[in-house]
């Protein structure tokens, strides 16, 4: 061989054999790579081809229009021939208002539809925070959503205009200042009870007081006392103002200036209307309550540490339903003889703690990750623990546990079907079994449970694409 | 070393004391770390700690702003004492930065955000203006090109000059290094030298845990040398080098000198 050798002409890229391009290579590379393989994707075929050979015509004959079971059956026999099965999605056409609202008061059904499009707008800042065009956009479909469904549902004007106003108010305050949405997330709370609930207007007004007393108990006694014993002290406050003040100032204030809603009671409350309620409620509480138990776990402070240890311990260590059914017998042990529960927010308060401490653990397994160097070096800054915490080791150490914390969200939302057992009116027991009580839809079996089940999917999948979504957007580390 | 001639026309010591450790103990469940330390630094010092691993050089820099506790003696910073009193730990971590081995920059945070988070959330600077102060320290470590991205997004050193410049934005009175160059390649420790030098330039106070005698040679004016938690030998760096007198400083020495 020359042993000199210089190239004069530079090679120019060909294509890739057949067997290495498009559809073949990936055929090849991903169903037949090796005999194994190949029987695996023959022996799905085959299960694929089954299932679907079964399911296929009973999705294909559906009824969407009929008055009972028996009616739909006659329709299928008489397109697809005796024998024949197919769906029966009339009984979703006519009884899809008790899967949504239960037994909520036709003519009410405006508050929450009310409610659940103010809930998407205050959930925007929290969302998408800062992010003006995702905001804009999103309050674009509030406002959509809101025209049609007030609509639909006969509102009266004032609550067109109450929506407008709140809307147009929103917009203008992301324009200028999307901080400023926040605080419409803050008084939302009380606003979308007294909606589904009704009654005097007073009742949120005087129950986010209790908040204020909280803020100012912790205002006048923070600089003597530091932050965490003020906290306390205010919430003290803020607890002792619920139980004792709240009522009999409600009381006073509705016997002077009256106003407000027409009640609602909570056993008219079902389907996802009860579903979304709990969860919601439910998973904006448990967050920073989880939040907190993790922190306490890790306390240097022996008291502090051994109530939150032992508080999670024996939520996880008891199954929910336990807790439900002695929610009532629980709760009684920690109020003022004689308070009358209402069953919802025993239910609320119940699931919130018990998603607290399942969210306890998962965010201890987040600050657990971070190196100790990032509290080192909050500390050398001068930073102290309050302010270490929230700008430097909360948001990386959530950050890290999101995939975990929205399973944790996602598993809450569907336990919120087990409120059956203490006869709440959930959608995928109650309201069915409601259904299928009727002489006319009786029998019917598949169709209620793929309703309730397709909504559960939309919303569950919703949650975990957001998480995906906000790990991607969060990703600092380029690692 | 750098290139350029050290400037010590403003490395003056004042007979202003910053940091004084009289009959200072500390222990590790049993482990007696350090064993009664007794020194007194100068305003306008760069002292430079040097000593075996494991002889509790990062632990004394360490009780300087509490990140580690000690359990008897005294240790007065800028006229405030260490106790378990909050407010007098807080006073001292605001005027006492650190520098540490590996970074710890903030890595959810751009090296801007690093840089005005304590002086905003600490001590209260308006945004703008801890901005401003932050690119100034910046450019003065000469990366105020990286102000956007974040930590992850840098080399060693660049991450090492921007933990230098946070630090610098509190305004510290007193500067701690616990081995700053020790997890970087040879090529990034000249830039994060040249930084510290031109820190000592400006008559910074600074005490420096390293093991860099180039360094050390050049620009302190004290070696403190450490052995099993006590001060074995300390003088100024050209008497330590050429003429140590303890023996464990000679092995020690001629361990790390290569001869
Ligand atoms: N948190 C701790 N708990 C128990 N022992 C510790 C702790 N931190 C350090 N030590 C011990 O204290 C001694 C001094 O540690 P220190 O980190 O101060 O040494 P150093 O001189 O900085 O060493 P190096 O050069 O390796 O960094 C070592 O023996 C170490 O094992
Ligand atoms: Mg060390």
């Amino acid at each position: 061989m020359d042993k000199h050798f210089a190239r004069t002409e530079m090679l120019p890229p060909l294509a890739p054999p057949v067997t290495e391009r498009g559809v073949v290579k990936w055929l090849r590379e991903n169903l037949f790579s090796g005999p194994f393989n190949t029987i695996l994707t023959l022996v799905a075929l085959v299960v694929i081809y089954k299932l679907v050979s079964a399911a296929l015509p009973w999705w294909l004959n559906s009824v969407w229009t009929a008055e009972s079971l028996s009616q739909c059956r006659e329709i299928v026999a008489a397109t697809a021939g005796e024998g024949a099965s197919g769906a029966c999605w009339a009984m979703i056409r006519e009884r899809w208002h008790q899967f949504i609202f239960g037994f909520y008061p036709p003519d009410l059904w405006w508050r929450p539809v009310l409610a659940f499009g103010l809930l998407i707008a205050a959930l925007g800042p929290v969302l998408y925070s800062g992010q003006k065009r995702s905001l804009t956009i999103l309050l674009g479909i509030v406002a959509a959503y809101l025209v049609v469904t007030l609509s639909l549902t006969g509102a009266p004007t004032g609550a067109f205009v109450a929506a407008a106003v709140v809307v147009v108010a929103l917009f203008a305050a992301v324009q200028v200042a999307p901080g400023r949405m926040l605080l419409f997330t803050a008084i939302y709370p009380a606003l979308c009870f007294w909606l589904l609930w009704g009654g005097s207007i007073w009742t949120p007004v005087v129950a986010m007081l209790g908040f204020v007393v909280m803020g100012v108990v912790y205002m006048a006694l923070v600089g003597r006392f530091g932050p965490t014993a003020s906290a306390i002290a205010g919430v003290v406050a803020a607890v002792l103002w619920w139980l004792f003040l709240d009522i009999p100032i409600t009381q006073a204030l509705a016997d002077m200036i009256g106003g407000g809603l027409r009640s609602v009671e909570s056993d008219e409350f079902g389907g996802f209307l009860l579903a979304i309620t709990i969860g919601v409620t439910a998973i904006s509480f448990s967050l920073p309550i989880g939040i907190l138990l993790a922190l306490g776990r890790q306390s240097d402070m022996l008291i502090v540490k051994t109530l939150c240890v032992g508080f999670i311990e024996f939520i996880r260590g008891v199954p929910l339903i336990t807790l439900l059914f002695t929610a009532s017998l629980l709760l009684q042990y920690f109020l003022p003889p004689g308070t009358n529960f209402d069953i919802i927010l025993r239910v609320i308060i119940l699931v919130t703690l018990f998603a607290a401490a399942y969210l306890a653990e998962v965010i201890r397994g987040g600050l657990a990750a971070l190196p100790r160097g990032q509290y080192e070096a909050a500390d050398a800054l001068g930073l102290d623990y309050w302010r270490a915490q929230r700008l430097i080791i909360l948001p990386q150490a959530l950050k890290i546990s999101i995939p975990a914390i929205v399973s944790t969200f996602i598993g809450l939302f569907k336990d919120t079907t087990l409120v059956a057992f203490v006869g709440l009116m959930d959608p995928l027991k109650g309201v069915t079994q409601i259904v299928r009580a009727d002489i006319n839809w009786k029998g019917i079996y598949w169709e209620p449970y793929i309703f309730v089940g397709a909504i559960f999917f939309v919303i569950c999948f919703g949650m975990s694409r957001y998480s995906m979504y906000l790990e991607r957007k969060l990703k600092t580390d380029h690692r | 070393m750098s290139e350029h001639a050290i400037d010590r026309s403003k490395m003056k010591v004042s007979d202003e004391v910053a940091i004084q450790i009289s009959g200072m103990n500390k222990w590790y469940g049993t482990f007696h770390v350090l064993r009664d330390i007794n020194m007194t630094v100068q305003r306008g010092e760069r002292i430079v700690i040097c000593g075996p691993s494991g002889s509790g050089k990062s632990t004394l820099i360490r009780c300087i702003n509490r990140l580690e506790e000690h359990q008897q003696g005294q240790i007065v910073v800028d006229g405030t004492e260490l106790t378990n009193d909050l407010k007098n730990i807080d006073k001292v971590r605001s005027e006492v930065g650190m520098v540490f081995q590996h970074f710890n920059l903030f890595p959810h945070l751009t090296i801007l955000e690093n840089c005005t988070l304590a002086p905003i959330w600490v001590r209260k600077v308006p945004k703008k203006e801890a901005e401003e102060t932050a690119m100034h320290f910046l450019r003065k470590v000469k990366i105020p090109e990286q102000a956007n991205k974040y930590p992850g997004q840098l080399s060693g050193g660049q991450q090492q000059r921007v933990a230098i410049a946070r630090s610098l934005c509190m305004k510290p009175r007193i500067m701690l290094f616990d081995e700053p160059t020790s997890a970087l390649d040879p090529e990034m420790i000249k830039e994060v030298l040249d930084t510290m030098i031109q820190l000592a330039e400006e008559g910074m106070t600074m005490l420096c845990v390293t093991h860099e005698m180039g360094f050390a040679q050049a620009v302190a004016n004290r070696v403190i040398f450490m052995d099993q938690g006590q001060i074995v030998e300390q003088n100024e760096p050209k008497e330590f080098f050429n003429n140590p007198k303890s023996d464990r400083t000679k092995l020690f020495l001629s361990q790390i000198l290569g001869h």
